[in-house]
């Protein structure tokens, strides 16, 4: 039986600082969460994160690394773990925003619109340091539109039973159809090899930048199905799945079909329902390209039998599957009530893609992106390879409320803007995140360290006390909202847990 | 006929929900126009002021 389908979602922001010379990104993302977590620092609401767990370099194929270069954790950078549950942190040469741990996809649209939010208070209290004459922008997209890409990244808790080979080459249809609906879009492109000339608009922020199959790589040659073994929880039960092939989205509608229909199809996986049909096409890396750059939808790519299927044909195969699988397996997986608005919205927008596309202009990234920037060009007179495109571009996906081209477009959502405020501090109450992001509320002086799988207490006088916290669907508000409330002190806590040194 | 177009025309009473919805759905189109009218009007003040340097001195290197 398939497990719930526990989901975060990390984004890497675009940032640019202005006014100050020669730019240095590292910097200006470490000035930018400073002021953030210095403005929280007031309520002491922020603590280091502990990376006595870490081991990103481990691989899902059961081998160590070899000639491939590990992602680097940079101790020195900034790292802060907020009350929501979330970590907010400097990632290379970029601020960075990991969800908490939800237990279904439309909680996680939610935390993911928290994270955008957060990186506009943090724009705002970095405003008040800055020298005059210096800003800061953010933008959650994922390429400068010179090669240089930028992720954001899905994990989704899965089964250590299930053989990762079945998952990579089953789950790999998905990930390269599946940008038809949570594509951010893109003007033209900068895939390596030139001949791109005539490509005006693609699906796709991130198709361009994708080389191999399977791999362990998030930098260079990146692959479609990521490898990293990594599962900050019970390593003998779980392993997570890190997505890397995504689009930063900002429609709700974009972000709630990309991790609802994946949770949904890694779910099957898991209860093996694709061996009776084999949806494997024979070139997925010229695949997901080709589908990013075909906006009619109707171009034909070749399955291993030979026989050619679209991409949205194989997005109509995948529901068909998912609905049988729902009505006989049920929804537990990825939440009931959330299951049955995924499969909805799935057929509704496939529905749409066939028949009326631009209906989609106010659900899917691409669609408005793409109208947007067609209506501004046609009023303009404007041809495709002018600067005022990339602009648009660009600016669609700024957080900043007022300069963001997405904040004025009329969207629809799927979550209310105070639900999402209160998300910036308040954690779901359904996963682990619940008691990281509590503890943390009460508790933050005393807490030294975080992770996703521990809190470490330094209580002044003990030696460290380390909770493990391996089960990602323990320390939910039904498992210790009891158990909190009783707790006066974190003393009152470890005593309560019983946890040793 | 494939399995799937089956399903879908299977699915109750659409045609005529259709016929009855197109109006709405022309004046929603109509009203999204409209929006996005005015908001070309007054793009080009929110837009950044120099495209070319602006879209020039975004470089982001060393993401994932």
């Amino acid at each position: 039986m398939a497990i719930r389908k526990v989901c975060g979602i990390e984004t890497e922001y675009g940032i640019l600082l202005r006014g100050a010379g020669e730019p240095n990104p590292i910097t200006a993302s470490s000035l930018l969460i400073n002021a953030y977590v210095a403005r929280l620092a007031r309520q002491a609401s922020a603590v280091g994160w502990d990376f006595e767990d870490e081991s990103p370099g481990c691989d899902a194929r059961g081998f160590a690394r070899e000639g491939s270069l590990a992602p680097e954790i940079e101790t020195h950078l900034v790292n802060a773990v907020l009350t929501n549950g979330a970590r907010y942190y400097v990632d290379h040469a970029h601020p960075e925003y990991s969800t908490p741990e939800c237990s279904d996809a439309l909680e996680l649209v939610r935390f993911d619109k928290a994270g955008e939010r957060t990186l506009a208070l943090s724009v705002e209290a970095a405003s008040e340091s800055l020298p005059a004459g210096q800003s800061i922008a953010i933008y959650k997209n994922n390429s400068d539109g010179k090669g240089n890409s930028y992720g954001c990244h899905e994990n989704y808790l899965l089964d250590r039973a299930v053989p990762f080979t079945r998952i990579a080459a089953q789950v790999m249809p998905h990930f390269v159809t599946r940008q038809i609906f949570c594509g951010a879009g893109k003007v033209g492109s900068e895939a390596v090899g030139g001949g791109e000339g005539d490509v005006t608009f693609q699906l796709s922020q991130r198709a361009d930048f994708f080389e191999e199959e399977i791999g362990l790589e998030t930098t260079l040659k990146r692959p479609i199905v990521n490898t990293r073994d990594e599962p900050h929880a019970d390593a003998q039960k779980y392993r997570r799945l890190h997505v890397i092939v995504g689009d930063a989205n900002m429609a709700e509608i974009s972000t709630f079909l990309k991790v609802g229909t994946t949770a949904l199809v890694l779910a099957m996986i898991e209860d093996d329902w694709f061996a009776r049909r084999d949806l494997t096409l024979r070139t997925p890396v010229a695949a997901i390209r080709a589908v990013s750059r075909d906006l009619s939808l109707r171009e034909p790519l070749v399955r291993v039998d030979g026989s050619s299927i679209t991409a949205l044909e194989l997005q109509w195969e995948l529901l068909d599957l998912a609905r049988k699988y729902g009505n006989e397996r049920g929804f537990e997986a990825v939440g009931e009530d959330v299951g049955a608005e995924i499969l909805r919205r799935w057929e509704a927008t496939l529905t749409a893609l066939e028949d009326d596309v631009a209906s989609l202009s106010t659900q899917l990234d691409w669609v408005a992106k793409h109208q947007l920037v067609e209506a501004y060009r046609d009023r303009h007179g404007l041809g495709w390879s002018d600067p005022k495109l990339a602009a648009l571009d660009l600016q669609y996906h700024d957080v900043r409320p007022g300069r963001s081209l997405f904040a004025r477009l009329p969207m629809q959502r799927l979550v209310t803007e105070e639900s999402v405020l209160t998300a910036i501090t308040e954690p779901p109450t359904t996963t682990r995140a619940y008691f990281r992001g509590r503890c943390l509320q009460r508790w933050g002086p005393a807490i030294a360290a975080a992770n996703w799988d521990s809190l470490v207490f330094d209580l002044g006088t003990d030696p460290l006390r380390r909770v493990p916290m391996m089960e990602p669907l323990r320390g939910t508000a039904a498992h210790v909202d009891t158990l909190l409330e009783r707790c006066r002190t974190p003393g009152d806590l470890l005593e309560a847990l019983g946890s040793t040194s | 006929m494939t399995e799937r177009e089956q399903k879908r025309r299977q699915t109750p009473s659409q045609p005529e929900e259709a016929v009855e919805e197109l109006p709405a759905a022309s004046k929603q189109g109509d009203k999204l126009k409209a929006e996005l009218d005015d908001l070309l009007d007054d793009i080009d003040e929110v837009l950044e002021e120099n495209a070319e340097d602006f879209v020039r001195s975004y470089i982001q290197k060393g993401g994932q």
